[in-house]
């Protein structure tokens, strides 16, 4: 966690908040905290402005027409894939395929990547904190292939033990998937390290980068991973787009997942053959409004002093740490020095879901639940927990706003 | 009274504290297993059935305020209605979670006192997030009494 003293002084999150008019809004009587940014990230102005253009000004498709508003559309489409290589520094746009989401990177990857290489006894590792979206496209393609999902454990601080990890990685190992950071108790996973245990016995390496994206630097040739995958809607973009980067000499590789029009070099009745990397992975017309929308977005962010604000969120959240730990009756999970700002609670006798509620009652918007990571439900023997995080427009006033909603519920249940 | 305290009156709370048939049946004529895989709830509901009236009910699991002292409530109305009554009932507790309660006065205080002590549960309304969880309880009975078969319940089948 960043130093909040510091990074208070060089991010005028006043200047900030004004980009983003949601933040504008009143719930039941009380302004807004939005503390569920781990679920979407709020916009702003920018990225709806963007979209707005590509509707009201130059729709078409892309890549099809050789009209001038399709050549605008176009270009202000593969654009982005130049401006998203650049940020995550990608070696080349064409390293970069757009999706629909993480979700549906990883299915691409499970589908695509993962099943040529997969037979029978071979191992996919997941950690016991994945997100279920990288958890479920695996086991389907390990039961198409009889292929095995095997469970990295993480520790009581909420940490990958990495001894674990060397002591699973065998000739065996195919794949190793796991989330750049926790979007329940926000670890930052050792990407670096986990890439070198896993390629020496010839593993690829797939970061889920959902809560990386928002909450880091990217930098995927420096990770050492083999494949990188994000959303843009929590990235402070549109929902509807996400990113797949892998390795070129991978994506050369791989087989189509989908077909349709776009991926094809040529067709005929019998066969087709496919358009080379990223065009084979992008069958059909895509998600063009939102793929500018994200372009948007990531021009927006490369505005921000971006690890100041970053500081600044960590800030944030070593703050609401630090006022919970004072709360009799709350525990939080995840105890790791490498944590983005999301933090995961209980309260002693109230229902995470009554806990979200009594929130909401306060404006505070957080997430309750399982958070779509049942194995870490399981791991630290609770059913679901209530979830804060942060974003570089949230400021102390809605840590205030968390903590009196959590003393309020304490209040209503009478513990 | 805030929104939150009519949500979780004390009824409700007193429900969520000390659940009552909080017990599995022995030999029951129909179970089911209710779950909202959303937040995590499940609970299962047992149902004994004779001569369609239902004799006994009782429930396991876990869950939030809303959903336990739901499903506490639903037993203490339940036992010793005709199916075809509990049916009727949680269609007019659906009504009045969801704020689709009758227009006009009269017809809304004869469905309170219909409902007697589940009209506590009029504040969800105000939630509709949680409305799953004030009838996941009560789609479960009703899947058990669909699954306690025809004898429980020959004139609906």
């Amino acid at each position: 966690m960043g130093s909040s003293s510091v990074a208070a002084t060089s991010w005028d999150v006043g200047a900030v908040r004004r980009d983003f008019p949601m933040l504008e809004r009143v719930v039941r009587g009380r302004p807004i905290a939005y503390l569920d940014n781990a679920a979407t990230a709020l916009k702003p102005k920018a990225v709806g402005a963007a979209m707005g253009r590509y509707f009201d000004e130059y729709c078409a498709n892309v890549a099809r027409g050789v009209h001038t508003a399709s050549q605008e559309a176009t270009s202000a489409y593969e654009a982005v894939r130049d401006r998203v290589a650049g940020w995550i520094n990608a070696d080349g746009a064409d390293e970069i395929v757009f999706s629909a989401g993480t979700t549906a990177s990883l299915n691409l990857l499970a589908q695509s990547l993962a099943r040529p290489r997969l037979g029978a006894g071979d191992e996919i590792l997941v950690s016991e904190l994945e997100h279920h979206s990288n958890i479920v496209p695996w086991q389907l393609v390990a039961e198409a292939t009889g292929a095995r999902v095997r469970r990295i454990p993480v520790t009581d601080a909420g940490e990958l033990d990495l001894e674990a990890l060397e002591r699973l990685c065998s000739e065996r190992t195919k794949i190793v998937a796991v989330a750049h950071a926790s979007n329940v108790v926000g670890t930052i996973l050792p990407i670096e390290r986990i890439a070198a245990i896993a390629h020496r016995v010839g593993g690829l390496v797939v970061v889920d980068g959902a809560q990386g994206a928002p909450h880091l630097l990217v930098d995927v040739r420096g990770l050492g991973c083999d494949a990188y995958v994000f959303s843009g809607h929590k990235a402070f973009g549109p929902t509807g787009v996400g990113v797949l980067w892998a390795r070129r000499e991978l994506l050369q590789g791989m087989p189509p997942w989908q077909g349709g029009g776009g991926m094809i070099a040529s067709v005929e009745i019998e066969r087709s053959t496919y358009a080379p990397p990223p065009a084979r992975f992008e069958a059909g017309t895509p998600a063009i409004a939102e793929v500018i929308g994200l372009g948007a977005a990531i021009e927006y962010l490369e505005g921000w002093d971006r690890a100041a604000g970053l500081a600044y969120e960590d800030g944030l959240l070593a703050e609401a740490v630090a006022r919970l730990a004072e709360v009799a009756g709350v525990r939080c999970f995840g105890q790791s020095e490498r944590r983005v700002a999301v933090l995961a609670f209980t309260v002693d006798g109230v229902h995470p879901h009554d806990v979200g509620t009594a929130l909401d009652a306060e404006g505070v918007a957080v997430r309750a639940g399982h958070h779509c990571a049942q194995p870490l439900m399981k791991r630290f023997g609770v059913p679901a927990m209530v979830r804060a995080s942060f974003a570089p427009y949230n400021t102390s006033a809605d840590v205030d706003a968390l903590v009196r909603g959590v003393k309020r519920a304490q209040s209503v249940f009478g513990v | 009274m805030s929104e939150l305290d009519d949500l979780y009156q004390s009824l409700i709370l007193d429900h969520n504290r000390s659940p009552r048939n909080f017990r599995s049946l022995g030999a029951p004529s129909g179970t089911a297993e209710g779950k909202n895989p959303l937040c995590g709830d499940a609970f299962t509901v047992g149902v004994q059935v004779e001569d369609g009236v239902v004799t006994d009910v009782g429930f396991t699991g876990q869950g939030c305020a809303i959903s336990k002292a739901s499903a506490s409530m639903m037993t203490t109305v339940i036992r010793g209605k005709r199916v075809e009554e509990a049916e009727q009932l949680f269609q007019r507790f659906h009504q009045v979670v969801t704020g689709n309660a009758p227009a006009d006065e009269e017809a809304r205080t004869a469905v309170r006192k219909q409902l007697g002590c589940l009209s506590a549960f009029s504040g969800v309304s105000a939630f509709p997030i949680r409305v799953k969880c004030a009838t996941l309880a009560w789609h479960t009975m009703m899947e058990a009494l669909r699954s306690a078969g025809s004898e429980a319940s020959p004139e609906h089948q």
